[in-house]
């Protein structure tokens, strides 16, 4: 059994009168530390597909599967509890406390998490060692979104979950946070994956996913992943 | 100075006794429906933003609840909501006059009002701040406590100073149904005596409290404005 899986998951949107079928019956699969890319174009069910993973949302049917545990017959608190412990989130909105700090603003996810990592460690890793004492509001926006991976990383997450986490940042900025994580999943094992709409970005995944009006267009493993690096786009 | 004051306010000395209660009957309904509306008019703010369409734990039903009642209540003019409630007042306290007969009537008519202020309050904070804090696993408690009351803390002191100043105006209107305090001073010793002194200094006390509040207010915002904001505009 694979450690990530997903077998006919359907999500079924209400609005009002209208059903709107956000994914119609998606299979795929994931192995523990891969680097993965989830990409297609702009609402093909890209952010669902890693909102039900992470146990925002539930799926209408279907099976999720993640190291062992069914999180499709999970109940709220049972999410709650999930996303607390084994997941950590990173949003195209860096989505900062405005008046914490730094440090202040991971310290809010560890609080409520068991195992966490030395928050000051984790804000050095992520390159912001000078920055522990700064507030959002005086960094760049690639800084910003270092914090945002920091704070993800420090509850030290079985799955890390990123969605267009350069969407919002200038090119190189763009490769420096892709790094940031590329080298977080060779060098802690992290299981990691990164949505994207741009398909130049498909290289640099251990293992590709591309999404197409809610369905599974294609899922190929990639034994040569590129080093950030060498992208360009 | 005595002789001055003589000449200025002499009907207020003649009845200086009854002006200091009437003061302190201002601020014993002042202090103690401002306590009862500060923490329903919370709840109820908290409790409309988290039930809502869309909110952290919609909930239809009980919503409407509060929706209901809080427009029932923000639509009847205060006056009109004294007498309206003397039987229930009566009945919860025991009488419909004097400081405890007042604060009922004042806690209901100044609770809606908050609680829109608050429920306003929080819509402002920001809705990726909410999702990125249930990513982290926060349950509503903890959404509501670190995230909603959290962010929104200079807006809350904000509005929190708009419904003191608003509760002192309900306090002296409460003054012409029986209430006592300043409003009641004011109308019965100054307007139905015709003594204008007494009608001015009351005015002048008025005055005092809302601009105590004012800068209270002002204080304690500027205190809980975003950090970082403050200290940028240092380094500027
Ligand atoms: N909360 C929601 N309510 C209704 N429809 C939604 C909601 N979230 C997403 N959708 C719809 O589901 C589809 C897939 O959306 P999404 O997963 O956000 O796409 P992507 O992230 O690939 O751009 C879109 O058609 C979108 O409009
Ligand atoms: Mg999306």
């Amino acid at each position: 059994m694979a450690y990530i899986e997903f077998k006919d998951v359907k999500k079924i949107y209400r609005m009002g009168e209208v059903d709107i079928e956000a994914l119609s019956g998606v299979d795929f699969e994931i192995e523990k530390g891969e680097f993965v890319v989830i990409a297609g174009a702009s609402g093909a069910g890209k952010s669902t597909i890693l909102n039900i993973l992470g146990g925002m949302d539930n799926a209408t049917s279907g099976e999720i599967i993640v190291d062992g545990n069914k999180i499709s017959d999970y109940g709220a608190r049972q999410l709650t509890t999930y996303r607390r412990y084994d997941i950590g989130f990173v949003f195209q909105f860096y989505n900062l406390v405005q008046n914490l700090t730094v440090v202040e603003n991971v310290e809010l996810a560890t609080q409520i998490c068991k195992n966490p990592l030395n928050i000051e460690d984790t804000v050095r890793a992520v390159g912001l060692g000078e920055r522990m004492h700064n507030f959002p509001a005086q960094l760049s926006g690639g800084e910003q979104q270092r914090v945002a991976i920091a704070r993800a990383l420090a509850k030290n997450p079985k799955l890390l979950l990123c969605d267009e986490p350069t969407g919002a940042l200038d090119y190189n900025t763009g490769k420096s946070i892709l790094k940031l994580l590329q080298d977080t999943c060779r060098e802690q094992g992290m299981t990691v994956i990164i949505i994207t709409h741009n398909l130049a970005l498909t290289d640099m995944g251990d293992r590709i996913i591309k999404v197409k009006s809610g369905k599974i267009l294609s899922m190929e493993k990639n034994d040569n992943p590129l080093p950030i690096e060498r992208i360009e786009w | 100075m005595n002789e001055l004051l003589e000449k200025l306010i002499p009907n207020v000395l003649d009845y200086s006794e009854r002006f200091f209660t009437s003061c302190t009957q201002t601020l014993q309904m002042f202090a103690i429906a401002g306590i009862f509306t500060f923490l329903f008019g919370m709840l109820f703010g908290v409790v409309l933003t988290v039930t809502k369409r869309g909110g952290i734990r919609e909930n239809r039903v009980i919503y409407y609840i509060v929706e209901i009642f809080t427009n029932v209540f923000r639509s009847i003019p205060f006056i009109i909501l004294l007498i309206f409630l003397i039987p229930f007042t009566r009945a919860l306290v025991g009488t419909a006059i004097g400081v405890k007969g007042a604060v009922v009537p004042l806690i209901f008519g100044a609770v809606p009002f908050f609680t829109r202020q608050v429920e306003t309050a929080l819509a402002n904070v920001d809705d990726g701040k909410i999702e990125a804090a249930r990513s982290m696993g926060s349950g509503t408690f903890g959404l509501i406590f670190r995230i909603y009351l959290h962010e929104a803390v200079p807006e809350l002191v904000r509005v929190t100073t708009i419904t003191a100043i608003s509760l002192i105006g309900l306090t002296t209107m409460a003054g012409a149904v029986g209430a006592g305090g300043i409003g009641s001073f004011a109308i019965n010793y100054g307007q139905n005596l015709n003594h204008q002194d007494i009608v001015n200094v009351c005015v002048v006390i008025l005055l005092v409290f809302v601009c105590v509040l004012q800068t209270l207010g002002n204080f304690f915002s500027k205190k809980t404005t975003n950090r970082e904001l403050i200290t940028r505009r240092k380094e500027l």
